[in-house]
């Protein structure tokens, strides 16, 4: 398959509510939007062994990460009536609590988006090569996997 | 022919690097990734797929020349 020109959807640390906004108020000049839905990922401070997550550390396998992304996208116009979407992803170190992933998805219709971010937000989880270390407040760490 | 081997996430941990060249003749991905746990034998507990110029592949896929491997542990986006 050849390979089309995939965007950058990292960004270095956690994604702040003042981008979020941004984001937002920069979709009021699309007026045939009827409809947006947001997915927010927001790092959770699980205790695990009786040690608490305080943050997760991201890394990526960025080439093959960003074409993921790319055809997850694709997909997402193909499948679904879509007017934009916009996806974001933590690289680096996001303390728990602060948001990790941002997906942004636009329609005329509510229906089409409720369901192309659940579409989006699980083929994300499942078939980019992103990788989490959680750490730990004593300095230790393990690695997150998916379920 | 000449591979570059990329590892990530916890891979990084166990063969304490992140990328090597390899030199092989053509082999299927279980022949290399037989080849690459000889080199690392702690990966034989890791769970991990194998991508061949950022395509996740079986392993029978056979390699034919120069490209790029990737290890990949189990993802943890979103």
């Amino acid at each position: 398959m050849e390979k089309k020109k995939s965007k950058n959807v990292f960004v270095e640390g956690a994604i702040s509510p003042d981008f979020i906004s941004t984001s937002i108020a920069k979709h009021q000049i699309k007026t045939n939007i009827g409809a947006h839905n947001i997915f927010l990922g927001q790092v959770r401070a699980d205790e695990i062994n009786g040690k608490q997550v305080t943050a997760i550390d991201y890394s990526a396998y960025p080439e093959m990460a960003n074409q993921k992304f790319y055809e997850i996208r694709e997909r997402a116009f193909e499948k679904f009536d879509l007017t934009c979407m916009h996806i974001y992803h933590s690289m680096g170190k996001v303390h728990a609590g602060e948001i990790c992933l941002f997906v942004f998805a636009s329609s005329p219709r509510r229906k089409v988006v409720f369901e192309a971010l659940e579409f989006i937000v699980e083929a994300i989880k499942a078939d980019v090569p992103v990788f989490g270390k959680e750490m730990f407040e004593d300095e230790t760490h393990q690695w997150k996997e998916n379920t | 022919m000449r591979l570059i081997i990329k590892y990530f996430g916890m891979l990084v941990e166990t063969t304490n690097n992140t990328e090597e060249y390899m030199q092989t003749e053509v082999c299927s991905v279980l022949e290399l990734v037989e080849k690459i746990t000889n080199l690392y034998p702690d990966l034989r507990d890791k769970n991990f797929k194998v991508a061949v110029n950022q395509q996740l592949v079986n392993d029978d896929y056979v390699i034919s020349s120069e490209a790029e491997i990737a290890l990949l542990p189990p993802f943890a986006g979103g």
